[in-house]
């Protein structure tokens, strides 16, 4: 049996009455690229919150690396790494600035985070940008730093939201081939994309809608099932089916907007 | 007419150049393209266009003006949505759309249409009470995008607007973009999807603040002068990395769950079966394959390398 790095069960988040997650069950295994799919607004986001210690899930049961997301949310947020979906550090700060104040909040020493920014600079291809600021990387360069400070003290599960968006295709496949790199070292990661290609590099991938599960499985199983070509074709024929199962979709849309 | 007509356009920021000589048209009524890679110099031409840049050397003229000079007439003809709209995050959805559409004089009738129109494509119908801060990230941005495309302008100007709008509002998007530029609109948009660029009637291929093609998909794509074919495997990986070291081979690529390769000279049969062999049993299929506009992208951004 795989080792277990992520598993929750019927976890729920509401929003007033509003169900962003509704009952979900998932096991992610360590070492395992594990991609979230999903129409916009589907809850990925919300999820990945509550997975890492942000956002205390309504209801259902949760645990990352072991840790309870109820009870151990600050040692969650110590031990993971998180790259959130808006793009977060400091566009004031050079490069090597932010690294320096992110090794601080995690409480590495000097040397760590001098072997750390090293690590960066030669393996992420940023040592020419060093004293940049942030401000001023092409996308696809702060993406990658965002995903270097997230790694600064080697978490063992990487939860990566969106990190492609925006990213232009050679630097997407740069993007994809560190988290090849990083898995190859025993992290797990789980990351969302609107990219499905991108699906298709995953070992394991979950779609959800509207807050639900409505399928999980490898990529390959997945295109056999609904007998498609892509992972962009069954992504598209099951979202659809599952808006078409809606009774009532847009229950007031021909209402006049006063 | 040239409802856009760049000539020999320059900007610099601090000595560097980000946009350099740039000549380009664009004509009425059409879906122009900007593509290329992230610091390519799209948003800083973009904003020119849209009088909120001055040039270094060259010239802007927009349906005949200078951008530099009649800028609350362009302005006026001009839609620009930048790649951070700014929403009022404690508006609802719905609030925010009627605010932008009294903002751009929509009439009462058009309104009505057209609101129904963006619900379809954005989605946000059942969110409409929603306050625009507490929507998802592509939720906002299609929210952004409604917003903009509430009116009908003369000229459209989208920066980046599919940004993490998932793959199924994005077909919709572009159907709306199609009615609009029916309505005589001209459109000119910048994406880092290449499967939108195909979408355009034509493009331009921008990289480090150059143009490096301009024509329709269909030109561009043909201008691919190597062959390129799709390989099945059973470790795409593996298969990426052992022709990558192969000297008749231009450049590989991940797609998906294939291995896109470009060759110098067309394989011969003997080629394959030896590679077949080499791979140790890695490769099971290969075919000729026409190139997309990404391979036609990845191209041209791998000569520069
Ligand atoms: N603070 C909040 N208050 C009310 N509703 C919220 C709040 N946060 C999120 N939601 C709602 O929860 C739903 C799921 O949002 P979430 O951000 O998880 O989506 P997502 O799958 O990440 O979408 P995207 O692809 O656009 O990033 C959306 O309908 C959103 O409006
Ligand atoms: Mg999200």
């Amino acid at each position: 049996m795989p080792e277990i790095s992520v598993k929750t069960e019927n976890l729920v988040r509401n929003f007033g009455s509003f169900v962003a997650v509704n009952q979900v069950n998932i096991e992610v295994y360590q070492k395992e690229i594990f991609g979230f799919l999903g129409a916009n607004g589907a809850g990925k986001t919300t999820m990945i919150r509550m997975l890492c210690g942000l956002l205390k899930p309504s209801s259902g049961k949760a645990t990352v690396g072991g840790l309870d997301v109820y009870r151990q949310s600050e040692q969650i947020k110590r031990s993971i790494g998180y790259m959130s979906q808006k793009f977060s550090l400091y566009e004031d700060l050079t490069v090597e600035e932010n690294i320096n104040f992110y090794g601080g909040i995690y409480d590495l020493n000097q040397k760590r985070i001098q072997k750390k920014r090293d690590e960066i600079f030669f393996s992420l291809g940023m040592g020419d940008y060093a004293r940049t600021l942030t401000y001023d990387l092409p996308l696809g360069f702060k993406q990658r730093l965002a995903l270097g400070c997230a790694l600064l003290h080697d978490p063992r599960i990487l939860f990566l939201d969106e990190p492609t968006s925006g990213v232009d295709p050679k630097a997407r496949r740069d993007f994809w081939e560190i988290i090849h790199q990083t898995v190859a070292l025993g992290t797990t990661i789980f990351v969302t994309t609107h990219f499905m290609e991108e699906a298709e590099y995953c070992h394991r991938v979950f779609i959800m809608d509207a807050g639900k599960i409505i399928a999980l499985d490898t990529p390959t199983k997945l295109k056999n099932r609904y007998k498609k070509k892509s992972m962009q074709e069954v992504f598209v024929t099951l979202v659809e089916k599952q808006q078409e199962k809606k009774t009532n979709p847009m229950p007031d849309s021909n209402d006049k907007m006063s | 007419m040239k409802v856009i007509e760049i000539t020999d356009y320059c900007k610099r920021y601090d000595g560097v150049a980000a946009v350099e000589g740039v000549t380009l048209k664009v004509e009425y009524g059409e879906l122009f393209g900007l593509i290329g890679p992230d610091g390519a110099g799209k948003t800083t031409l973009l904003r020119a266009i849209c009088t909120l840049l001055t040039p270094d050397e060259g010239k802007i003229l927009v349906m005949g003006k200078d951008v530099t000079q009649s800028i609350m007439d362009i302005r006026s003809l001009v839609g620009y949505m930048p790649q951070r709209f700014s929403l009022y995050q404690d508006l609802s959805v719905e609030q925010n759309l009627r605010f932008f559409a009294d903002l751009f004089g929509v009439t009462e009738g058009k309104r009505e249409r057209r609101l129904l129109q963006l619900f379809e494509f954005s989605r946000l119908a059942p969110f409409k009470k929603r306050k625009a801060g507490e929507l998802s990230g592509g939720m906002k941005q299609k929210l952004s995008l409604s917003c903009a495309l509430i009116h009908t302008p003369e000229i459209l100007v989208l920066d980046e607007p599919t940004y993490g709008v998932d793959p199924i509002s994005r077909q919709e998007f572009w159907e709306i973009l199609r009615s609009i530029q029916k309505e005589k609109t001209t459109i000119l948009v910048s994406t880092a999807y290449m499967d939108e660029a195909d979408l355009c009637d034509r493009v331009a291929l921008m990289h480090q603040g150059k143009i490096t093609m301009v024509g329709t998909p269909e030109k561009i794509k043909a201008s691919f002068h190597y062959h390129l074919y799709r390989l099945e495997g059973k470790d795409v990986r593996f298969l990426r990395d052992f022709f990558q070291k192969l000297p008749s081979v231009r450049s590989t690529q991940l797609f998906g769950d294939t291995v896109h390769v470009s060759f110098c000279k067309k394989p011969a049969l003997s080629d394959w079966k030896n590679w077949q062999r080499d791979s140790r049993g890695n490769l099971k299929r290969w075919a000729s394959q026409p190139p997309s506009m990404e391979d036609v992208f990845m191209e041209s951004t791998e000569k520069e390398r």
